[in-house]
This record gives structure tokens, C-alpha cells and sequence, in this order.
């Protein structure tokens, strides 16, 4: 394994916003590696044997949560899954206790997700574990930006002077928002778009481009990054309709053909065919979608091992 | 009740006095403000002090009735005088609402029986704070009530509002208006902004503040009725309050010591003790409030003193309370922002914290002058301490916590006697004689 610049500052991954470009690097570069893991025959390497990790999933997810799984058991951790229903969390009992209550068994990370951002800072401050942040509400959710920066780079190239369009529900995203801190940082060039409802106030300070039409975020566009649309926000005032929103803001192959050679499309999922894009384009030459999902099991590998099996290497 | 307090720098703005006197309290009242006084009553050394007329809170939650597990009418007036505070008004949102006499009376008793300074309640608008139909106002009134609110949500019926106004010109008493528009703030729990956008964290647009503000400025110009706005926060509101008193419309206005020292930018650690409402709104927005201090637009500095429970606050940051406390840390907070950061002189700061709220209120105090009730504060302005729980407070909610804090009282009169006195590092009781009296109005 690289040990260029070798570990991150922090115990915790809660966000992209704190990590440095190199820290950024230092994970990619560490998935890389570990990208080769998953297609050995024997997909398992002792990294982590003896550590606890407790995937705390205080949401619905599937994605995030068998990848965080499957990065965690290629690794030789022990891991347990809890979620919000069917625990003690439906009795009552607060994040904080649930949180303290797992850490007196000692594991050494905890992989979180909730609806409310800050809830991982909040566990970070207070308890030992390294604690990764598996999405929190509309802030951050770290590992999908770095997934997604592992396969722009892997099919792209590069990151710096990229050009990538974030298209779709910005407001509510938190995967925008961390792929924003990261591109940024990475020096790409990143423009989001959607309609002015669904774009949150002054995100523009995030050193983003913003651009109301599907066709100008396609135009000059490397990477096109398409944002799944709540089906519920219909009707909330943020969009007349489903129908219109496909209308205006889909992407769909004959929009793409006007956008540059090369141009890939991704996803971080779960798609709503036929809302905010066609089927067409999700199955088709331009879709990097289940490519991201495969990268997603690496990186995640990266950032377990360099929280918590890289210290103990070293120790 | 009879108490002088010599050697101290006495200001009061309601006589534009800054100047090494004595004060003289008898029974209760100022009796003389003058060089070297001579007398035989129990004397307070304030060499190296200020002197000034007794700090008037008009915004404060007790949470006595119904929840007395945040805060008591005990333990936050104990907190008031601790603050220099001499006399606090009760909001109407305790459980239940003080939408009724009996209500009032209970407030007005416990007050009497363990409260360490005065306390005003102020009656609800509606019944059950429901904004559907006015409460019994002049029942209130005769009660004790000092002025009318459904703080902790806005009036949201204009109709029901132009109606309080008028009944309450009447009874010559403000309506107090907290101002934010629902639909706007829909899920909203901080500023919005480009630190709204950065956490994730859903917003409160300025526009929802500032929209009912200027329906409200309107109506009380269309009723002629005395409209006091709660705890100003924006920019807007400032602007639509000027211009409206200018045109010579009965509106008068407090803000936050909370919304003048700190912006949204704090609310990246998360904290909630950074969580109330109106937010913390951007640094433009505190600019403009700073503005409005300094050029007279705003006429008090109220605490919007917001105690809850340690367990309630000790969660995910949307799920807390709104709300903070502050009767302990606003003089020194304002004092350091505003005076030390020279905004304003110190004069203008006594007049914010004391004669401002007994004007606008139409209470007693507010004034050192011969006659008024002997409320005095006395405050050391070199003092210098951080900001840590436990508080005198039964919360500890502060926004405040590990600031360094510079000035504070050391010592507080209420009608003569002295509540509180930092030098034995307790808040004196309030003696038995005086618990059987009702305040004086």
C-alpha cells in the first residue's frame, strides 16, 4: 500500500469540507489498490482483522449500506448492522444513548447515517470510534463524493480543469454538496443545475457556476452528474410535475448527442427512470452508474483502512 | 427599603446624568441624588462602580406554569438579578398560556412569594395562543398584564391582529408582535443562507420576518395602536421600523443581545445552543441591527431568556428547542459588542437595557429621579470572567458558553433592598417582609 502522504488528520470522516487535496488523493490513490481486491478470486485482505465496525443506518438505505458492508467484510472486519426500526431508537431512546450504549462494546468505527446533518460530528465529538459519515441529511455524504471523483478520474483522467455539471434537486442533495467541496478543491470546474426552486440560497459562494437549462450544463460538459428527484417534492411547491420536470430538466439521449465526445453520465442513485432520466441514457454508451457502485466498494475499502487499519500497521 | 449606595459613577439617561453621586433610597423610592449624602441607613460602598437605574427585561420566558423542569419564576428571576436585572415580563407561552385572569394571578402570586425582582407578566393575544379569537384582554389588563403576546408564533390572522391593536389602544397597553410567516419558515431551523446551504440544514429566509413586520406597521398605522415588535433580526425589519417612525407610526422595537454579537457562521459547530428563533441571521443582517441601536431605531435590548432542559438540547440540531438563555450574559455580551467596540457610549447601552424598556412598557423604574421606585443596578465594568455553566439559571442553554466576558453586575436593588450581591456570591432572598407586599406599580 502507498504511503506517500500517508494518513489522515482526523479519527472521523465527516465530511469533504475539512479534508485537505492531498488527504483527497491519499484516498484515491489508496482505492486503487484496492480495487484489485474484489476481483481476486479470494476477494478478502486481513486489513482490519480483530476491529469492530458498527453500521449505524438511522435511514433507509441499500447502496451505501452493502457497500460500506461488503468494503468492511473485504477488510476481515467483524460488523454488525443496526437500524433505526425495530431498536431501541423506536422506544425512545436518543442518538446519543444508542451511540454511547454501542461504544461501552468497544468497537473501533462506526459508520452512520441519518436524515439530521451534524448527527455524525455529534458521535465524533463525543465518543473514541472513528466515526464515518455515511450521509447526513442535505450536508455531506463523503464517500459518494469520493467514489465518484475514483471513476471521473479512472474515465477521465484527471480531475483538475474537468468540467462537471451536478443537474437536478441541488437543495436537498448531499451528495452535491460534497461533491462540490471535493471538485473544487480538485480544481474541476463545476456547475449545477435545476430550477431556482430546487437550488439552495447563495450556493453560488460554493464556487459553483449555476445555470437554469439542461442544455448549457450539457454544453462543454465532461461529466454530466444527474441528481434523483424526490417523487414527493411534487406538488410541494418545488415542481408542478413529474411530466414537466421531465420535459425540462431530464436527460435524455437526444440532449446528450449535442454535448461533447466522450461525455459520461452518472448517478449516484436510486434513479427514477423517466423523471430525471431516460432509460435510454441510464442503460446506455454514456452511463458510468454501475461502474460508480463498483468503485463505491473500494473507496470505501480505502477510507476503513486509513481510519482505522493504517494506524495499527504503523503502531 | 432603605438603602445608600455612595462613592459610585451614577448614570442615568433619563436625566442625562454621568457623574460621581450618592443615591438615596427611603422606603422604597429615590429620595436624592446628590454630592455626599448623609444618613443613617445601611450603606452600599460602590467606589470604582456604576450606578444606574435597575435593568428592565421585556422579554423573558419563566416557563412557571407547566414547566418548571426548564426554568422556575424562582430560579430565573435569581437569574435576572444575578444579571442586574430588577425586573423581567413574563411571556404568555407556558403551559397553560397565561390567556386568562386566573393565569395571571397565579404568575403574580408566585412572583410575589419567591421571586427575587419584579415581574410583569405580559397576557396573551388569543385564547390558547391559538390566533383564532382575542383573549379576555381587559380581564388581563386588570390582572396585571403589562402588554399582550402570543410570542412563540406570529399573529397569523391580520384581521385578528388589527383587532388587538385597537382593543388594546383602549387599554393603553402594547401588543407585542412575533414576527415570522409559517409557510415561509416551513421545516426551517436556521438563517437561510450560504451557511443554510453549506450544512444541509433547512432555512428561515429573512422574508419571513420581514413581511409580517411591514403588515404589522401597517396596521398599526391604519389603528393609530401602540405595536411593539419582539426581538428584531434582520435587516428589513430594521429598515421598515425606521421609516415607519419617521412617518410617526406608534411602533417600537428590541433586539437580542444573542442577534447583535453572533452571526449564522457560528452554527458550523452544530451547537444547539445556537438554535433559536428568530436564527442567527448573516453578518449584513447584524450590521444593520448594530445600525439600528446607533442611530435610535431600536428602543430596548430584551433577552428573549429561553431556558430548557439539558436533555431537550442534547440531540440532533433539528430536532432541539428553539431558544436561549441570556439574563446573566447580556450586559457584558452588549457591553463588550456595543460600548467596548464603541458603537455606542455607555450611556446609550444603560438607556437600552433599562430606561428604553420602562419607557416603551410604561413601567416603573427606568429613571434614578426623585419619587421612582428604588431599583438600581451596579454593574463593575473591569471585571472580566468566562462564560460557563452552571448558571443561576436552572439551564444552561447559553450561546455564550467559553466567551470572555468583561463587565457585570455586582450588585442589584429591587425597591430599595438588596436582591442580589455578588461580593457574598448568592442572590439574597427576598425577606419576608417584602414577599407579603405587593410590588408597587
Amino acid at each position: 500500500m502507498r504511503t506517500a502522504s500517508s494518513a489522515l488528520r482526523s479519527k472521523d470522516l465527516l465530511g469533504i469540507e475539512p479534508l485537505s487535496p492531498e488527504e483527497i488523493t491519499l484516498i484515491l490513490d489508496t482505492a486503487e489498490g484496492f480495487k484489485e481486491v474484489s476481483e481476486r478470486p479470494v476477494k478478502k485482505v486481513p486489513a482490519l482483522r480483530g476491529q469492530l465496525v458498527i453500521n449505524l443506518f438511522m435511514e433507509a438505505s441499500t447502496r451505501t449500506r452493502v457497500s460500506f458492508e461488503i468494503a468492511e467484510k473485504r477488510l476481515s472486519a467483524d460488523t454488525l448492522n443496526f437500524s433505526a426500526s425495530g431498536s431501541s431508537v423506536e422506544k425512545g431512546e436518543t442518538l446519543i444513548d444508542t451511540a454511547e450504549n454501542l461504544m461501552a462494546m468497544h468497537p473501533d468505527m462506526i459508520v452512520i447515517r441519518h436524515k439530521h446533518p451534524g448527527s455524525p460530528k455529534m458521535l465524533a465529538d463525543r465518543l473514541p470510534a472513528s466515526v464515518i459519515n455515511a450521509g447526513d441529511g442535505a450536508h455531506e455524504h463523503p464517500t459518494q463524493a469520493l467514489l465518484d471523483a475514483f471513476t471521473i478520474r479512472e474515465r477521465v483522467g484527471r480531475l483538475q480543469g474537468t468540467n462537471i455539471s451536478i443537474v437536478g434537486d441541488i437543495a436537498h442533495s448531499r451528495v452535491v454538496r460534497s461533491n462540490i467541496h471535493l471538485l473544487t478543491k480538485m480544481k474541476a470546474n463545476v456547475t449545477v443545475a435545476g430550477p431556482p426552486t430546487l437550488l439552495p440560497m447563495d450556493i453560488e459562494k460554493m464556487g459553483v457556476r449555476v445555470v437554469h437549462s439542461l442544455d448549457k450544463a450539457i454544453e462543454g460538459a465532461d461529466v454530466i452528474m444527474m441528481l434523483r428527484i424526490q417523487l414527493e417534492r411534487q406538488g410541494k411547491l418545488t415542481i408542478p410535475s413529474l411530466r414537466e420536470y421531465y420535459n425540462t430538466f431530464g436527460l435524455t439521449p437526444e440532449r446528450l448527442r449535442r454535448g461533447k465526445e466522450g461525455l459520461i453520465v452518472m448517478h449516484p442513485g436510486p434513479m427514477n427512470r423517466g423523471v430525471e432520466i431516460a432509460s435510454d441514457v441510464a442503460d446506455g454508451p454514456w452511463s458510468v452508474i454501475l461502474e460508480q457502485v463498483t468503485n463505491g466498494v473500494a473507496v470505501r475499502m480505502a477510507v476503513l483502512y486509513l481510519l482505522g487499519g493504517a494506524h495499527m500497521e504503523g503502531a | 427599603m432603605n438603602l445608600l449606595i455612595i462613592n459610585g459613577r451614577v448614570v442615568d439617561p433619563s436625566q442625562k446624568l454621568d457623574a460621581k453621586l450618592d443615591v438615596l433610597i427611603e422606603d422604597g423610592r429615590i429620595a436624592r441624588v446628590d454630592k455626599k449624602i448623609k444618613s443613617g441607613v445601611d450603606v452600599f460602598d460602590a467606589a470604582g462602580l456604576v450606578v444606574t437605574p435597575g435593568f428592565v427585561d421585556l422579554h423573558t420566558h419563566l416557563r412557571e406554569p407547566g414547566q418548571e423542569h426548564k426554568e422556575t419564576i424562582a430560579t430565573a428571576t435569581r437569574a435576572a438579578v444575578a444579571g442586574g436585572y430588577s425586573a423581567v415580563c413574563a411571556m404568555a407561552n407556558t403551559v397553560p398560556p397565561n390567556d386568562e385572569r386566573a393565569v395571571t394571578e397565579m404568575v403574580v402570586a408566585e412572583a410575589a412569594r419567591h421571586g427575587a425582582c419584579r415581574v410583569y407578566p405580559i397576557g396573551a393575544v388569543s385564547r390558547g395562543l391559538k390566533g383564532e379569537e382575542l383573549a379576555e384582554l381587559a380581564d388581563l389588563h386588570t390582572a396585571g398584564c403589562v402588554a399582550v403576546s402570543d410570542d412563540g408564533k406570529p399573529v397569523w390572522n391580520a384581521q385578528l391582529m388589527r383587532r388587538a391593536l385597537e382593543y388594546c389602544s383602549m387599554l393603553g397597553i402594547p401588543v407585542i408582535a412575533h414576527e415570522e410567516d409559517a409557510n415561509l419558515n416551513e421545516g426551517g431551523v436556521m438563517h437561510e443562507g450560504y451557511y443554510s446551504t453549506l450544512l444541509g440544514l433547512a432555512g428561515i429566509p429573512a422574508a419571513s420576518e420581514e413581511t409580517l413586520v411591514a403588515r404589522d406597521v401597517i396596521l398599526a398605522r391604519l389603528t393609530g395602536a401602540h405595536l411593539h415588535i419582539a426581538h428584531m433580526s434582520t435587516a428589513g425589519a430594521i429598515e421598515v421600523v425606521r421609516r415607519a417612525r419617521r412617518a410617526g407610526v406608534n411602533v417600537t422595537c428590541e433586539v437580542t443581545p444573542h442577534h447583535l454579537a453572533l452571526t449564522d457562521q457560528s452554527v458550523q459547530s452544530f451547537s444547539t445552543n445556537l438554535k433559536m428563533n428568530p436564527p442567527l441571521r448573516s453578518k449584513e443582517h447584524r450590521q444593520a441591527i448594530l445600525e439600528g441601536i446607533a442611530d435610535g431605531t431600536v428602543d430596548a435590548i430584551a433577552t428573549d431568556h429561553a431556558p430548557h432542559h439539558f436533555d431537550e438540547k442534547n440531540v440532533e440540531f433539528d430536532l432541539a428547542p428553539f431558544g436561549v438563555i441570556g439574563l446573566e450574559t447580556a450586559f457584558p455580551v452588549c457591553y463588550d459588542r456595543l460600548v467596548r467596540k464603541k458603537v455606542i457610549a455607555l450611556g446609550r447601552l444603560i438607556d437600552l437595557f433599562s430606561c428604553g424598556p420602562a419607557r416603551v412598557f410604561n413601567l416603573p423604574g427606568g429613571s434614578l429621579r426623585q419619587g421612582s421606585v428604588g431599583d438600581v443596578t451596579i454593574l463593575d465594568l473591569e471585571a472580566q470572567y468566562e462564560a460557563a455553566a452552571p448558571f443561576v439559571s436552572k439551564a444552561s442553554n447559553s450561546a455564550f458558553i467559553g466567551e470572555k466576558l468583561q463587565g457585570r453586575a455586582v450588585a442589584t436593588i429591587v425597591g430599595g433592598e438588596l436582591r442580589y450581591d455578588r461580593r457574598v456570591h448568592a442572590a439574597a432572598a427576598p425577606a419576608k417582609s417584602a414577599a407579603k407586599k405587593k410590588s408597587k406599580r
